[in-house]
């Protein structure tokens, strides 16, 4: 392996990536090559922040918009988490269950969240459950896999162990399965969280009323390239931030939990 | 009544290149309240045989019975303790041995009284809140034999329980053993590699041979423990006596011969 960099070297690097990006981006949208309408600069984009913020484009303020999405997002990631983790928990154990659902889970979870836009809107409508089933298709997949593969990888003889000693099948899933698997689970909600937030520009494309991906719609329809380009900012943002939060909880929870 | 009977018991396991046949046609009766030891020498089937009268795994031919009753799978009238612990890693000391006790739903201070009973027994006071990666291998199977035997179960079944332990901690644990029997007699299978330990614990020795396991003799050490009450005596003097010695080297002999045989019977058979 190569040498790990230290941490001020690693915000050195980072710093120098995004303006790198900015540069380069500010170097093309001003060199007239395309056409502002096409590609805003930096200070457009900045100025047309601002303003989201001030005053409400699409009957809401850029914050407004964002807590909407946030609001649907968490519905959409606990409802998958709620279900897919125990899932994947009892697929793990019983192989019954195994063999009639992982087939069938196997390819309908290759279907993209977006394919599902048409049918969750004639199913759910385009209030609330509509989106929420869109980001919920998103992030379900990765609970039930980390959930079934943390069951199935967990030590058979903690499993024997339990058995013997008088634990049924609900206790083995409860005391053993659950806490031998939570590393494994604690990846995949990390990963189903940031697909969920990923879904949302999907979800939110049905929506009528707010959220990010609606206020992208709202500004694609008129133009506005800038406001489109505040939306993708505001969801990379956001996932990243998501995703920083996640890792340190995961880190936290790894070290705890591994025994030396 | 919760004897252990295997009857005709073939234990085949499939693998890539072919079958391994561990256990072949093996015929044991274990009496209610008997304590037998196997000794046998590494692979022989030891631990097959112990996990078949767990319900862990089944025989390929044969029947396997406990009380009488054809083993369907694990149960906690028979309480196991484990070659590798197999400790829960994220319970602490007190939690891992109440486990069975709260599988029964033994109050919560019951529990607590019984658990610290055996945290005391097995020397283990001041570790009880400790998780098992933190604590020596040696208390770590303290803790797993803590953890069955807290049970009171009907029968115990013992993959070498003191193989972690140090001898003095042994010897400690082995009388501590043998009290326990004699006033809590229960039907017991010891997997052992000590002859010492087989023969100072068992009313029974049960000598295996080299794979195919088969059983190679049986020897009777219970009338002699009793008629010369061992049990009143330290481990070590109990060692010196003639008696026992004759056991340990009829054993050892055993154990010796069958190797020189079944290295003899390798040669040829590794041309063909
Ligand atoms: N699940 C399994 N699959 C395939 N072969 C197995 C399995 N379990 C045991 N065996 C084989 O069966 C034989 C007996 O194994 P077992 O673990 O019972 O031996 P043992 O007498 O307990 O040995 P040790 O004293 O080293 O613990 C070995 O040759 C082993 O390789
Ligand atoms: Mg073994």
């Amino acid at each position: 392996m190569t040498r790990r960099p230290g941490i001020a070297e690693t915000a050195a690097l980072t710093a120098a990536g995004f303006a790198f990006f900015f540069a380069v981006w500010w170097g093309v949208a001003a060199s007239g090559w395309l056409p502002r309408a096409v590609l805003p600069t930096p200070s457009d984009v900045a100025t047309t922040f601002m303003a989201l913020i001030r005053d409400p484009f699409a009957g809401y303020t850029f914050q407004q918009h964002l807590a909407a999405s946030i609001g649907r997002y968490l519905m959409g990631f606990a409802l998958a988490a709620a279900i897919g983790v125990p899932l994947g928990l009892l697929m793990g154990w019983f192989r019954i269950l195994d063999d009639v659902v992982s087939p069938l889970f196997e390819a309908v979870r290759f279907i993209a969240p977006l394919a599902w836009v048409p049918f969750a809107a004639l199913w759910f409508g385009t209030g609330i459950g509509g989106p929420i089933m869109i980001i919920f298709s998103g992030a379900f997949p990765p609970c039930v896999v980390s959930a079934y593969r943390g069951a199935k990888l967990v030590d058979q003889r903690l499993i024997e162990a339990a058995q013997t000693h008088g634990a049924g099948s609900l206790r083995v899933i409860a005391e053993v399965l659950v806490p031998g698997s939570l590393p494994s689970i604690i990846s995949g909600l990390r990963v189903s969280a940031g697909l969920g937030w990923q879904s949302l520009v999907g979800a939110e494309l049905i929506v009528v009323s707010a959220g990010v991906g609606y206020l992208m719609v709202q500004g694609q329809s008129n133009l506005a390239t800038a406001i489109v380009m505040c939306g993708m900012i505001g969801i990379g943002a956001v996932g990243f931030a998501i995703d920083v939060a996640l890792r340190f909880v995961e880190r936290r929870i790894k070290a705890q939990w591994s025994p030396a | 009544m919760s004897g252990i009977s295997f009857k005709g018991v073939t234990k085949r396991f499939g693998g890539r290149d072919g079958e391994v046949l561990a256990i072949d046609r093996v015929d044991l009766e274990i009496a209610d309240k008997e304590f037998v030891a196997i000794c046998g020498p590494s692979g022989c089937g030891k631990t097959t045989l112990m996990r078949m009268a767990a319900g862990l795994d089944f025989p390929s031919e044969g029947t396997v019975a406990v009380g009488g009753k054809a083993v369907r799978g694990p149960g906690p009238d028979r309480a196991v303790v484990f070659q590798q612990f197999a400790l829960l890693p994220w319970k602490t000391v007190k939690e891992n041995i109440g486990f069975g006790l709260k599988c029964r739903g033994v109050p919560a201070a019951e529990r607590e009284r019984e658990v610290m009973r055996y945290v005391e027994l097995m020397g283990l006071t001041g570790h009880e809140n400790a998780y098992p990666h933190q604590l020596s291998g040696g208390m770590q199977q303290r803790v797993a034999i803590a953890r069955s035997s807290v049970l009171q179960p009907d029968v115990l079944l013992m993959d070498e329980p003191f193989g972690a332990l140090d001898a003095q901690t042994r010897v400690v644990m082995q009388e501590e053993l043998i009290h326990l029997a004699r006033r809590n007699p229960r039907t017991v299978l010891f997997i052992t590699h000590s002859v010492e330990e087989a023969v100072y614990l068992a009313d029974r020795v049960v000598v295996m041979s080299r794979r195919p396991g088969r059983i190679q003799e049986t020897i009777d050490i219970g009338a002699t423990r009793r008629a010369e009450n061992w049990e009143a005596q330290a481990i070590e003097d109990v060692m010196d006596r003639d008696s026992f010695i004759h056991f340990r080297t009829r054993i050892w002999k055993l154990l010796r011969h069958r190797d020189e045989a079944a290295a003899a019977a390798q040669r040829p058979a590794r041309r063909a």
